[in-house]
């Protein structure tokens, strides 16, 4: 990538511009790397659809069988794109993971990762960026799209609401990069990870707002999970903030939290990281 | 058994991490509950069932689905072996394909799902006020075999896609994980063609919702008449003989990997 200069030692600004160069190159190989499986795209795409209908239809009637038609202060429509943009938004954000660090730190894979000049957490999330870019354009417009034309949807109605909300998935596609990481990394220590994995896939489909939205819950319930726990900022926020739930300073205000998670959990990466470079022993000769 | 007894002494040796895996697999069977608890926290109603007549629904197909992955769940992953081209290892042992791929893997951990599932129906079928018949007995029972045969069709029918499309991903949870989640709930709150597709089309309609309208003797919502609901798990099994045919096909449409 023409980033690193074995002979002499470039100056710190001179340095910027490459190290940008090569996390783009890595953000580049990891959509190409995505795009080539299409025939996976295509089956992710049907069965997050087949789930949007389901989803739908479910929550469509509990607000029927409301007195005020509301469910959890939601309209129907927007129940409507909670659901849908919810279905797009899982595989953006890769809601559900996969344990391919924890595979690599078994097999000692990850002995070739700590060799590169990049930090290893730079290079994952570069990949990861990567694939969700590629996920944004194949699996967040089919269901959108999908719904669009089956049901009627809640269209937001003020302006800032559409950067707020490219912000806020951008947030929330981070916060789950750092969950995942942080999940798969138990491997330094457990060697099998099914575990936590499953415990991963349990929190972040409840606490995140997968299964319902979180305004169901008893309220110092979901307040609670909202600033104790990051999950809610990988789902719940960004479709909050889609479907205009709140007033808009509070919009903002959830906004700032998944901020602050995201702060918080990539710190936590990398002290993880450099923890487990120092007990990492490679199997095999 | 020989396989069995492997497996379980192999998973058995990481001991933290089996600990962990039996109970978060415990969790995610409540959480499925739990989810219909908070939607009727929100309503008093889905579809003009209470919770306690939603909640024979629910128990119905948590233990039909549990038992159906714990005995043939597993064949998911022969969409790993195929990609890998490892069927070739199975295919040459005297033995045949479906039973030594169902016990290469037994999740012992899922076993725990079961008997929650059971738990939940019993529970619900104690506080649904049902006029306990002989014919109603015998119809429960019928019913759940009924469902515990159908979901193990499915799984079998999605696996095979398998065979054809090697990287058909995640597209079986449609139907596995969705089909559950159909069945989770009264069929009459979805609509139009979806209903149709899933609940007549697939049978999904018959693994949960007509059984409970019989047992607790109920008119269907949506117009058929009332033996319906006492001939359902019929349908279900009629329904559950086309997967067989088709995985034998599909094992011999198998064609390795390499050159």
């Amino acid at each position: 990538m023409g980033s690193v200069n074995a002979t002499a030692p470039p100056s710190a600004l001179r340095n910027i511009v490459p190290a940008f160069r090569t996390f783009a190159a890595i953000t580049g190989s990891g959509f190409r790397r995505y795009s080539t499986y299409r025939q996976a795209t295509v089956a992710g795409a049907f069965t997050n659809t087949v789930f949007g209908f389901l989803r739908t239809y479910v929550l469509l009637a509990v607000a029927a069988g409301t007195a005020s038609g509301l469910a959890g202060g939601y309209d129907r429509e927007q129940l409507v794109t909670f659901v849908w943009a919810g279905q797009g938004l899982l595989a953006v954000v890769a809601l559900w993971g996969s344990t391919e660090i924890a595979d690599r730190i078994r097999t000692g894979d990850v002995a070739s990762d700590l060799l590169r000049p990049v930090h290893p957490i730079t290079m994952y999330l570069a990949a990861d960026l990567g694939r969700a870019w590629h996920a944004v354009l194949t699996r967040f417009v089919p269901p959108v799209l999908t719904g669009l034309l089956f049901f009627d949807v809640y269209l937001p109605r003020q302006w800032f609401t559409a950067p707020l909300f490219v912000l806020s998935t951008a947030l929330a596609v981070l916060l789950c990069f750092a969950c995942r990481f942080l999940v798969n990394a138990v491997a330094y220590w457990l060697t099998d990870i099914r575990g936590p994995m499953i415990a991963w896939l349990i929190g972040s489909g409840v606490l995140g707002g997968l299964f319902f939205p979180l305004r169901f819950l008893p309220e110092p319930l979901m307040v609670a999970m909202w600033v104790a726990t990051p999950f809610p900022g990988m789902l719940q926020t960004p479709l909050d903030v889609l479907v205009e739930r709140d007033a808009p300073a509070m919009r903002c205000g959830l906004v700032a939290l998944q901020v602050v998670w995201v702060v918080l959990l990539l710190t936590c990466c990398t002290v993880v990281q450099r923890r487990a470079e120092r007990r990492l022993v490679i199997h095999g000769g | 058994m020989a396989l069995l007894r492997g497996q379980i002494s192999a998973q058995a040796s990481y001991r933290v991490s089996f600990a962990i895996d039996l109970g978060t697999n415990m969790v995610a069977t409540m959480l499925d509950v739990l989810t219909v608890l908070v939607l009727f926290r929100v309503t008093k109603a889905l579809g003009g069932f209470t919770l306690r007549e939603a909640m024979v629904m629910v128990g119905l197909t948590a233990l039909a689905f549990a038992a159906a992955d714990l005995t043939v769940g597993n064949i998911e992953r022969v969409k790993l072996y195929v990609n890998t081209g490892r069927l070739d290892a199975v295919l040459v042992r005297p033995l045949g394909v479906l039973p030594q791929l169902l016990l290469m893997d037994i999740p012992i951990r899922k076993a725990a799902r079961s008997v929650f599932g059971a738990t939940v129906l019993g529970v619900a079928l104690a506080s649904a006020d049902i006029d306990w018949t002989v014919a109603r007995v015998a119809l429960l029972v019928y019913a759940l075999l009924g469902g515990v045969l159908f979901f193990a069709s499915i799984f079998v029918a999605t696996a095979s896609v398998a065979f054809w499309w090697i990287e058909s991903g995640e597209i079986g949870n449609a139907f596995t994980y969705g089909g559950r989640e159909f069945t989770t709930y009264p069929i009459n709150i979805y609509s139009g063609w979806f209903r149709r597709v899933f609940a007549y089309g697939l049978g999904f309609g018959f693994v949960s919702y007509y059984p409970a309208l019989a047992l607790l003797g109920r008119t269907d919502p949506l117009g058929l008449r009332g033996g319906r609901g006492a001939r359902a798990p019929a349908v279900s099994v009629a329904i559950a003989a086309a997967p067989a045919a088709v995985w034998r096909v599909g094992v011999r449409h198998y064609r390795s990997t390499g050159s």
